[in-house]
Formats: C-alpha cells, sequence, structure tokens
C-alpha cells in the first residue's frame, strides 16, 4: 500500500506525487538567498564558509589560475572516465598532504585512498562503508556542521551527540571526555582535525592526547572530518597535528575525510579524499575494492577537473609554494578580522553577549573560518532585520565575510543589539 | 596485531571496468579493446569535441580574467545548465516545459542521475518493484538495490537478437501496480535493440493500464542515430503525446564526450506544476548528504556549447560524426565476416546482420564466454564475457583482423549455446 496517497485536484491533473512535501529550507544555505534578495548598500554576507577578499569578493587562487592554464593549454588531455578510486597522481598527494610525505604510513601503503566530492563526498561514502563493515552509533559534537546528522543517517546510521562547547565558548573537555568514555565500545566517533565548525574552538595538543586515550580504550571507529588544512593557521602541518598524532604516535587506525574547498578556494569543483589507514596493506587494498564498491552505484567514477587542479599545483614545486604563501595569506586576513572586530567592539564599549562572558575575547582565540560569538537566536535575527547582517541563527559568524570597510559597521550593529537601540 | 578490518573482503572487480585494466596491461602491438563504451576515432583514439574545446578556452578564459569564479554551486546545479538540459530531451516546445512541470537537477552523468532516481522513488513510491531489461546495464540492478528497492527482469532479446516485444509485454503486466519501468531511450545497452515506434506505443499503453512509473535512462541521445529528436523520440511520446508522468536521466558522457566530467540530469516530469517545485526540494534534500552541490566544469562546458548558435552547429556535426563512423564499421565489420565466410554465431542466427541492425555503442554480438576468453588469450581483442562490442573500438584498420579473430574462436569452441 503506497504511503502517499495521490492528491487529484481535477480529473487529469492527478500527479502521483501530488503529495510530496516541500523539504524545510537548508538553514546555512537558506542566508545566502536571504543576503542575495536584500537590496540594502550596507549588507553584510557573515552566512556561507567561503573565503571572502579584503574587497567582499570571491577568490581564485594564483596557483590555481596557473593550474587551470596549464590545463587547458597541454594538447595531451582528453577527458576519459577516471577510474573508480579517483585520479592516480592526485590519490598519491592527498595522502601525502595531510598524513605528511614522510608518513610511514603512507610510505609503507597501508591507506585506502578514494577522490570524492569534497569532505560531503567523503562522509557519505566513509559513512557507507561503516554501515557495512563496522555498524554502531555515530557520536557527533553538540554543536557541529548540521550536516553531520543527515550524512550518517542517510547511511542507516543512529546518531548521538558528545558535549563540545563550555558556557564561555571554551572546549568542555570534561563533558566530551565524559560522553565519549560512556558510549558503547566499536562506536563511531566524528571529530573536527581542525578549526571546529561552527565553533572554532579546538582542543590543544594534550587535550587531543586524552581525546586519543578515550578513542584507543572504547575501540572507536574514528573519522577526522578535515576541511581546513592550511586553511586554519597556515600551515600545513601544524593543522594536520591531531590526526598525525593519532595515526602514527598511537597508531590507532583511523578514517580521514579531506575537503580541498577551502584551503584551494575549489568549492564548485567539489575536490577531496577518504583516507582509511589500517595496520596492513593488504586490508588497505581490500578496503580500497570495497569502497569502490560504494561509489560505482552512487556516480561511477569522480570527475577530472578539480582533481588535475590540485594533482597540477602540488606536482609543481613553484605552484607548490605559490599555494603555500597563498594559505598564509588567507590565513593572516582572517586572523586579522578576528582581531579588528575585537579591537572595534572594544573601541564603541560593547558588553559581551551574556552574562557568561567575561569579554569579547574569545572570537580571536577561536580558529578557522567561523566565529561562535555567542550572540542568540534573537539577537541574530535583529542583526539581521534591522542592521542587514546575515549569519546562521546560533551566531555563527563566517570571518570571511568581515573586512576593513564593514568592520566598524559590525561592531556598532552588534552593540546594538547586544544593548538594545542607541539613546540619542 | 590485526586490523579491526580484516573482515572486509576484496570486491570482485567490476565486469565492465576489469575488462579495461587488463587491456592496459597487455603489451601486445594489436590488441583491441572493445571492452569500455567510449568512443574512439579512426585511429583508435580518444576524442576531444572541437565544441568542447572551444568551451573549455572560454570557460577558462573568464576565470583568468575575474568573470567567473569557483564559488559553490546551488544543490540543484548551474541554472543555464538546467535551462538546458530539460530541452534538450524533451524538447524546447514540450507543453510540460513551458507549464513548468519538469523538475531537474544537475547530477554526476547517468549514474548519478540514476542514484538520485531510486532514493527518491525509495521514499516516495516505497515498495514500488523496479523492473529492468534482460539483458541490461549491470549497474542498472547494483544502483536501485543499493536504494533498497527489490529489482526484478523483463524479457528483451530473441534467441535472434531482436526485441522479444511479447516477452516483453508479457512480463510488465504481469507487474504490479506502481511499478517502476526502467527503460533504454534509444541504443539499449547492452544490445542495441529498440523497441520501434510501435513497440513503443504498445509499452505506453501497459505503463498508462499498470499506472507504472517510467525511468527513461538517455546515454546516447545524439550519439546513437546523430539526430538528437529522433534519439529522444520514446521519451517525447510518453511525456508530451501521452502525458504520462516519468522519470527520465541524461548523461553527456558520450554525446559530449565528456565521460570524466561527470555531466547528466534528472529530470522528473508531472502532470503538476506545484508538485515540481515540491519534488526539486526534495532531490535536493537527497543531493545534500551525498555531496552536497554538483561540480562546475563539466556543466559549464554543456552549457556554454549548447547556448552559442555556433558551438551547438559544430556539435551537431560532431554527433553526425560519431554516429557516421559507429554506423560505418558495422558495415564493415559484417562485411569483412562475410568476406571471410565466418560461421553465424549459432543456428539461431541466420546472418551476421544484427551487428548493422542494432543501434548505438555496442554490438550484441551473440558470441559467448567461451569465445571472448579465446579473443583475450590468443588475440588480444578485449570485451566483456556476454560476447558486447563497444564498436567504437572497431575502424577500418582492425576490423579484418577482428574478424579473423571470431572466425578462429568460434571453430575452435564451437557456436553459441543459446
Amino acid at each position: 500500500h503506497n504511503l502517499f496517497v495521490m492528491s487529484c485536484p481535477a480529473a487529469g491533473t492527478c500527479s502521483r506525487w501530488g503529495s510530496v512535501p516541500m523539504a524545510p529550507a537548508d538553514p546555512i544555505l537558506g542566508v545566502a538567498v536571504a543576503f542575495n534578495a536584500d537590496p540594502s548598500p550596507k549588507k553584510i554576507n557573515l552566512g556561507i564558509g567561503a573565503y571572502r577578499t579584503s574587497e567582499g569578493k570571491p577568490l581564485v587562487l594564483k596557483c590555481i589560475r596557473a593550474a587551470e592554464q596549464k590545463i587547458v593549454s597541454d594538447p595531451t588531455l582528453n577527458k576519459e572516465y577516471l577510474p573508480v578510486q579517483g585520479f592516480e597522481p592526485f590519490l598519491k598527494q592527498t595522502a601525502q598532504v595531510i598524513f605528511g610525505a614522510d608518513s610511514p604510513l603512507v610510505k609503507e601503503e597501508k591507506i585506502a585512498v578514494v577522490q570524492t566530492l569534497s569532505g560531503t563526498g567523503a562522509l557519505r561514502v566513509a559513512a557507507e562503508f561503516i554501515a557495512l563493515y563496522c555498524p554502531g552509533v555515530v557520536y557527533i559534537s553538540d554543536p557541529s556542521w548540521g550536516n553531520h546528522h543527515t550524512i550518517f543517517r542517510k547511511a542507516g546510521l543512529q546518531t548521538k551527540t558528545y558535549r563540545y562547547l563550555s558556557p564561555t565558548m571554551g572546549l568542555d573537555i570534561q563533558g566530551l571526555l565524559e560522553d565519549l568514555s560512556a558510549a558503547p565500545v566499536g562506536s563511531i566517533f566524528v571529530l573536527h582535525t581542525v578549526a571546529h565548525n561552527p565553533t572554532g574552538v579546538d582542543p590543544t595538543r594534550d587535550q587531543w592526547k586524552q581525546i586519543a586515550e578515550v578513542c584507543e580504550a572504547r575501540k572507536a571507529v574514528i573519522v577526522f572530518d578535515t576541511a581546513y588544512q592550511g586553511y586554519a593557521s597556515g600551515d600545513l602541518d601544524n593543522d594536520a597535528w591531531s590526526l598525525r598524532y593519532f595515526a602514527h604516535e598511537k597508531k590507532l587506525e583511523l578514517m580521514v575525510t579531506q575537503s580541498y574547498s577551502k584551503n584551494f578556494g575549489l568549492y564548485g569543483e567539489r575536490i577531496g579524499a577518504l583516507n582509511i589507514a589500517v595496520k596492513d596493506k593488504a586490508t588497505a587494498v581490500k578496503i580500497r575494492s570495497q569502497l569502490n564498491g560504494i561509489i560505482r552505484p552512487m556516480y561511477s567514477n569522480p570527475q577530472l577537473h578539480g582533481a588535475r587542479l590540485v594533482a597540477t599545483v602540488l606536482a609543481d614545486p613553484a605552484l607548490r609554494k605559490l599555494w603555500e604563501k597563498e594559505l598564509k595569506e588567507m590565513s593572516n586576513r582572517i586572523v586579522d578580522m578576528r582581531a579588528a572586530l575585537v579591537g572595534a567592539l572594544g573601541e564603541i564599549g560593547c558588553p559581551p553577549p551574556g552574562a557568561k562572558f567575561s569579554s569579547w575575547n574569545h572570537i580571536t582565540s577561536q580558529i578557522g573560518m567561523f566565529a561562535y560569538t555567542g550572540l542568540s537566536e534573537k539577537q541574530c535575527d535583529l542583526l539581521t532585520s534591522k542592521h542587514h547582517v546575515y549569519c546562521t541563527r546560533n551566531g555563527r559568524f563566517s570571518m570571511a565575510g568581515v573586512n576593513p570597510s564593514n568592520v566598524k559597521y559590525l561592531a556598532a550593529a552588534i552593540k546594538d543589539v547586544v544593548v538594545g537601540p542607541a539613546k540619542l | 596485531t590485526m586490523s579491526r578490518w580484516n573482515h572486509v573482503t576484496e570486491a570482485p572487480p567490476d565486469p565492465i571496468l576489469g575488462v579495461s585494466v587488463a587491456f592496459n596491461a597487455d603489451t601486445a602491438a594489436e590488441k583491441v579493446n572493445l571492452g569500455i563504451g567510449a568512443y574512439r576515432d579512426e585511429n583508435g583514439k580518444p576524442w576531444v569535441l572541437g565544441c568542447v574545446k572551444e568551451a573549455e578556452k572560454k570557460i577558462t578564459e573568464q576565470i583568468l580574467s575575474g568573470k567567473s569564479n569557483l564559488e559553490y554551486l546551488p544543490v540543484q546545479g548551474l541554472q543555464d545548465f538546467l535551462d538546458q538540459t530539460s530541452k534538450i530531451i524533451l524538447g524546447a516546445d514540450s507543453a510540460a516545459l513551458k507549464e513548468k512541470r519538469v523538475s531537474v537537477v544537475q547530477t554526476l552523468s547517468g549514474t548519478g542521475a540514476l542514484r538520485v532516481a531510486a532514493e527518491f522513488l525509495s521514499i516516495y513510491n516505497p515498495g514500488t518493484v523496479v523492473y529492468v531489461s534482460d539483458p541490461t546495464w549491470t549497474n542498472h540492478i547494483s544502483i536501485f538495490k543499493k536504494a533498497g528497492l527489490e529489482v526484478r527482469t523483463y524479457r528483451y532479446l530473441t534467441k535472434t537478437m531482436s526485441l522479444d516485444i511479447d516477452g516483453l509485454l508479457e512480463d510488465l503486466r504481469a507487474a504490479p501496480e506502481n511499478s517502476t519501468f526502467v527503460l533504454h531511450t534509444v541504443a539499449h545497452n547492452p544490445s542495441g535493440v529498440d523497441p520501434t515506434p510501435d513497440q513503443w506505443k504498445q509499452i505506453a499503453e501497459i505503463v498508462k493500464a499498470k499506472n507504472a512509473i517510467p525511468v527513461f535512462d538517455t546515454a546516447y541521445q545524439g550519439y546513437a542515430s546523430g539526430d538528437l529528436d529522433k534519439d529522444a523520440w520514446s521519451v517525447r511520446y510518453f511525456a508530451n503525446e501521452l502525458g504520462i508522468e516519468l522519470l527520465v536521466t541524461q548523461s553527456y558522457s558520450k554525446n559530449f564526450g565528456l565521460y570524466g566530467e561527470r555531466i547528466g540530469a534528472l529530470n522528473v516530469v508531472t502532470k503538476d506544476a506545484a508538485a515540481a517545485g515540491r519534488i526539486r526540494s526534495q532531490l535536493n534534500g537527497i543531493i545534500r548528504p551525498m555531496y552536497s552541490s554538483p561540480q562546475l566544469q563539466g556543466a559549464r562546458l554543456v552549457a556554454a556549447v549548447i547556448s552559442d548558435p555556433e558551438l551547438y552547429k559544430l556539435w551537431d556535426s560532431e554527433l553526425k560524426l560519431m554516429a557516421g563512423r559507429i554506423t560505418a564499421v558495422r558495415t564493415a565489420l559484417r562485411d569483412a565476416l562475410i568476406e571471410i565466410s565466418c560461421p553465424t554465431p549459432s543456428s539461431n542466427y541466420a546472418s551476421w546482420d544484427h551487428i548493422v541492425a542494432q543501434i548505438g555503442m555496442f554490438a550484441y554480438t551473440g558470441l559467448e564466454a567461451k569465445h571472448v576468453e579465446i579473443l583475450q588469450s590468443k588475440w588480444h581483442i578485449y570485451c566483456t564475457k556476454n560476447g558486447r562490442f563497444s564498436m567504437a573500438g572497431v575502424n577500418l584498420k582492425n576490423a579484418k583482423y577482428i574478424a579473423g579473430a571470431i572466425k578462429d574462436a568460434l571453430a575452435t569452441a564451437g557456436p553459441s549455446a543459446a
């Protein structure tokens, strides 16, 4: 019996899909839609997590421009299918980027690597693999990127949360360790490699060591979601410290997803990878064949262009150096804007967002694309409706949307929603 | 110490893709790849269409000059591409399009479109039984099963490689109400045998009678006959003339030569414009947890060609060139077999004419695994075990060689059993 009864307003117009409901608007993407519709010249988009220059414009990296030129000028290139696992040069390089060129896991071929459609694609393939080979409850930080829950549930897995933030926007390490320690053995733990989304709050190295202990004790299936390697601190190795510690020093088997959306500015080309690091090469080979078995009925094989762009840059020492320079430039601009916003807030005497906060310093201690400001839903709604400042209702600011031209306006808008309208 | 994934087994190699792996490993100079369904030129080389090269230059220039960037596409894909792609398959004058009754999303070629379709059906037509032809592209079965749907088959071929229309109609008539019928719009894969327009009309009658959901898999529009409109006749008949609600997937892998850029679309044609909008939101809800949003390059290339009259003209001529060459080598192979008096695959076949009667990328030769083994090990000719030849791998230089090998394989292993 078909659960969805067809609705027939008039004879002949009866659609078998008449009762398909409208899906709820995606909270993150909905912000961009609202922003685009706003005619105000003062509007600021702090919604979507994509880098912007200090002029507020999208950026195509110079190393990518060079790679585009190289590719279009190369007469030997064709458009034939990639293997299911993806572009071979890209696969070799991507594992080196995340694990380090001198990683014994890389050298001993103990990593199953597949090219994926950026981070989302990697997580979905990982989720389907987990559902087949080591199903269990998936623990996701509270808060986290909203799509995490959707992805794992689509693969048929149950998701729960682990505590993450303290009331003053620091890491609630005790709550985190308690919740993960209470998880059933063999549960799946989703960790953010660096620059936690949405909070920007990362464990310290000592805290990572504590987390690794619990992962080991619970025999957890560890999934490191890496969307900001290099983008966070400007240093690729520094940003990968957490998973490298788990993999190399603790010798824990783990999964790592990579996105090149932010660190290469390749948002729309959907390029990333899933790496599964294991104890022996034979297992890596078998796992890779099963990952291919997941990809084949999903989209057969991945697309060329994004993989070629990344591989071209990584294979050319000069372009690679240029990339690393551009990473530092992006990362530095974000760090500068964090300081500029906190400075501007201080200049106008804006009180912190709530009683639990003693200052706005959480904005400068957080790292990566986002600042988790502590502003309430009501305050965010007012920021948007009164001041044309767009962000998600959890108070998350994409710091890439802040620049020298708008930071004072932004600070004033924040003060207005925190204290109420200025008295004339 | 042991890996926690010690229990993971090695997956068997994909039957189709495995052929290319074996071919690539072979060092013989005379090797022939009749395995993968990708166009090859007269010299056996991959071909990047001229219209694509032109579009690529334009797109790169726009990026380098700062006129365009690499930001995220919307979940549903590139709007220019979406506007064009539905017109290509349904026709610009389709009532469904004019009345906004078509829901369309950009997908990763045909496979991606089928997977999104399968997931949509598993949610909104739960319990629908999916019927695929026997034989069909093997990935059809995997895709629909992955979405949790039951898959059955309908008869398709007679012993003499023609359409078993009676068997087909009988099997579809016996299907439960609200079943899903996967139909090949044109150039059936792997057989190359298509229903005639009259036979399509008979199929349509059963679809209506069973309130079935047609899924038209379109991988060869334009590539089959060289004529985009002619190749879309079947789905346009169902959608435009009969007003049947249906899903139609599109791949631009073959007709644009964009294999590796993974560009296609899923169109859901409904009776109700309001439903179309809601359906699109649900398709997006399927895409978001799969890969968030699709990739730029392939969509930009297709949109750039279709929307430029000069490039569209060039594309049209290149379609005719590809289709023409395939038709020519079908004849060349058939004639080469006659020339050396090669016996037919079995007593079921009066001739080798089925190679010429079939259309599209493939020839379903009637040879069997035992022949394929000899073709591969002795003659370095690679194809799938079901005797399916990708005709793109045939050219005027190797047709005689292939004919000779077929004759030898039949002489050595005897005729096909079926």
